[in-house]
């Protein structure tokens, strides 16, 4: 980018910077645990008025879309088996991918950690003079907090879908992985482009409106100047197709088919677990992720190229197989199904907790069913964040029955906890305060139910509480387990009979 | 060229680990480890494929038409002045010769791909008119494999108006048909991309917007050559 084209801006730590940073410093790591989290964000009336709006509008269009498709289940079926025979070869099909993207003319590289991953996608951008990229939304990248790592050696990495840079201007950060900013409405938009387009490039217009087609015009031009003078582009993948040596990318807006085919240089970050056996198998995936995604018969673009054509689009190209953490997810025989993933958000959309909570409680680029199985895996599970994911969950199981690729979240999860509780026993990790209070209930119950006896008695003592709440919800109690457990939870009082009394008394009423 | 190599070291152990963490799986046949009960290439029954065909792609606020052959080149002229394309449109170098004539004689400015245009001088242009490679009816999707009538990648983007013209022998009923007739061209190293629709985003608040980056408006003509 061209000196008076480059602004340096001040974040909001004061510090000079070349794009905007997000407001909470550090990556997501450095974010409070859900239990903790889910506080801040309850509090947010508007941002959960527009997620209730937002996840019913696209839950129903899946259904919707879902109907019409007579063999989804056949889909599902073929999904799964196809995810696990990459899972399970792994190493087979990543090789056939590299010789296959080799002969295309594409450079394989090879990233152990995020960190490695953004070391190279750097250096790249450094041996081609690029002092600025363009970004397909990609959550790989967000993985390795590739924009701040970019920011940090002086390359400016602009985000392009419309959502991300809602995201990137806000100074905020995702919040869902198919719709970004699902947190924000029209009018928190506008001020967002009003204020700070200008300080990136081409301002919004001074009188625009709330009307989304205008805000989507006004960031149409912001980020065209940015298309046309690009020279590298960062992308992720939805797909490698390991027998033609293929990437694919499907998405709506076009601007991913703008820095796939604009800039000379591309650079594709992709997990290692992306990759698919063959060319055909691209059609049941093709069914079943944009139906299951935004609940469209097809979504508006989908790329697929092998390698460097002569005379289109980048003609020098990289992909980088990224492993960070996916070879242990691997190492588990159940906690491997969760590498099946495809992405589509449909275990988010459908999600109770997810859609109160909001996707930043999660402290996690994942967020939501796939977040709580996925991110302690990849992350292990020695940071409270990670620690508190697999209990952000009510285990309604409503994930289980919507997922593509038939991902168990329920046993996947209740291993996750025990884990989670194993390594609080094991004296190495100071004692979770929210954790071992669960651990605690769940003993409770377990001697609730071991006997009738203690089971009559718990009994006794709540209908004693129900008759003293009646109708109220149940506050803070004086135990303290369970004082620890309802902070978060509202619980209605426990009704002032059980139902054997009930049964018993309605029974003599009716004789 | 970049200098950056791959570091040898990254790749034998990723493959290390990976090996490592499968060491339960015994069968080294990834085929015969987990079979795949599914029936690649099958379309579905459909009564009339070009009518789903057309009903699909309108769903998508896109313009059809139906016209014969003949007809071919005064409808691609209909359909620039329809989206607004007054002044000037791309056409890729193999291009029916007639409809760039058609194209022409209606004073308007058809810009052959050859020498290939700037960006900038297709972000000045106002459409771009091409053939295409397959129709897909049940999702409403247009495939182009971007050989000489269809042109490269970046003519059907930068434009704001798409003119396509597809033979209805060449629209089938799903998805898996489609991926086998374009699969000569991917392994000839051409590359390809699914239209449907015009570029369209639901960001804000779920509500569609149409167009955002690439071509706004989609017009679409088959020809019913069966
Ligand atoms: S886990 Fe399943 S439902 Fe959730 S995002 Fe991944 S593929 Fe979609």
């Amino acid at each position: 980018m061209s000196t008076e084209l480059r602004r340096v801006t001040y974040g909001n730590h004061g510090v000079a910077r070349l794009t905007p940073a997000p407001d909470k410093p550090g990556p997501y790591m450095g974010m409070p645990k859900f239990s903790k989290a889910v506080k801040d964000e309850l509090n947010l009336s508007v941002q959960r008025k527009n997620m209730r709006n937002a996840t019913t509008t696209i839950r129903n269009k899946r259904a919707l879309r879902v109907s019409e498709s007579p063999d989804w289940d056949d889909l599902r079926d073929a999904a799964e088996a196809i995810k696990n025979r990459v899972g399970r070869h792994l190493d087979h099909y990543l090789v056939e991918a590299e010789k296959n993207l080799t002969a295309n003319g594409v450079h394989v590289h090879w990233a152990r950690d995020g960190e490695e991953a953004n070391r190279i996608v750097a250096q790249i951008a450094k041996d081609k003079g690029a002092d600025e990229v363009v970004k397909i939304k990609s959550i790989t990248s967000q993985e390795t907090d590739l924009n701040e790592y970019l920011e940090e050696q002086g390359i400016a990495a602009w985000e392009t879908d419309l959502a991300e840079l809602i995201v990137q201007l806000g100074h905020d950060r995702p919040s869902h992985i198919v719709v970004p900013a699902i947190h924000r409405n029209r009018a928190e938009v506008r001020e967002i482009f009003l204020h700070e387009m200008k300080n990136y490039g081409r301002p919004a217009p001074e009188d625009i409106s709330e009307n989304p087609p205008e805000l989507t015009n006004a960031a149409r031009l912001h980020l065209r100047e940015k298309f046309l003078r690009a020279k590298m582009a960062v992308s992720g993948g939805n797909f490698v197709l390991a027998d033609t040596g293929s990437l694919v990318i499907v998405e709506s807006e076009g601007n991913g088919r703008m820095c796939l085919t604009l800039p000379d240089t591309l650079v594709s970050i992709v997990g290692i677990e992306k990759v698919l056996p063959t060319f055909d198998d691209l059609e049941v995936f093709l069914k079943l992720l944009p139906r299951s995604a935004t609940g469209e018969r097809m979504n508006p673009y989908n790329s697929v190229w092998s390698g460097v054509t002569d005379g289109d689009g980048p003609q020098e190209q990289h992909v980088i197989f990224l492993d960070n953490g996916r070879t242990d997810v691997l190492a588990d025989t159940l906690g491997r199904e969760a590498l099946r993933c495809i992405r589509c958000a449909s275990c988010i959309n459908i999600c109770p907790v997810y859609e109160r909570a909001g996707g930043h409680a999660y402290g996690s680029v994942y967020p939501g069913p796939i977040g709580a199985v996925l991110t302690p895996q990849l992350r292990g599970v020695d940071h409270p964040v990670d620690r508190g994911l697999p209990y952000a969950c009510s285990l309604c199981g409503a994930c289980n029955e919507v997922c593509p690729v038939k991902i168990p979240f329920t046993d996947i999860l209740i291993k996750l906890r025990n884990k989670v509780v194993e390594s609080e026993k094991s004296d190495k990790i100071p004692q979770d305060y929210e954790i071992a209070g669960e651990m605690g209930l769940m003993k409770t119950a377990s001697w609730a139910f071991s006997d009738y006896k203690h089971f009559e008695a718990i009994q006794v003592g709540s209908r004693g509480m129900g008759r003293v709440l009646r109708g109220k919800k149940v506050g803070p109690v004086p135990v303290p387990v369970a004082q620890r457990w309802l902070k978060y939870r509202d619980v209605d009082a426990p009704p002032s009979d059980t139902f054997r009394t009930w049964w018993e008394k309605n029974r003599e009423e009716k004789r | 060229m970049t200098t950056i190599s791959t570091d040898p070291v990254a790749r034998t152990e990723i493959l290390a680990r990976i090996r490592r963490a499968s060491t339960d799986i015994t069968n080294p046949d990834p085929v015969t480890d987990v079979p795949v009960e599914w029936k690649y290439g099958t379309g579905i029954e459909m009564d009339d494929v070009v009518g789903t065909f057309v009903q699909k792609v309108t769903d998508y606020k896109a313009t059809v038409v139906r016209v014969k052959a003949a007809d071919v080149p005064k409808a691609i002229v209909e359909g620039l002045k329809a989206t607004g394309a007054q002044r000037s449109a791309v056409v890729p170098v193999g291009l029916d010769k007639s409809w760039v004539e058609a194209i022409k004689g209606a004073g308007i400015d058809a810009r052959a791909d050859e020498p290939q245009l700037s960006k900038e001088e297709l972000n000045g242009t106002d459409a771009v008119v091409t053939a295409s490679a397959v129709g897909i009816a049940d999702t409403g999707s247009i495939v182009l494999t971007h050989v000489e009538d269809q042109g490269r990648r970046a003519i059907t983007l930068v434009p704001d108006r798409h003119v396509c013209v597809i033979k209805a022998s060449q629209v089938v009923s799903d998805v898996p048909e489609a991926i086998q007739i374009v699969k000569p061209s991917v392994h000839d190293g051409h590359p390809l991309t699914f239209i449907s629709g015009g570029s369209a985003t639901s960001d804000i608040e779920l509500a569609r917007v149409d167009g955002v980056h690439g071509p706004r408006k989609l017009y679409v003509i088959v020809v019913d050559d069966q």
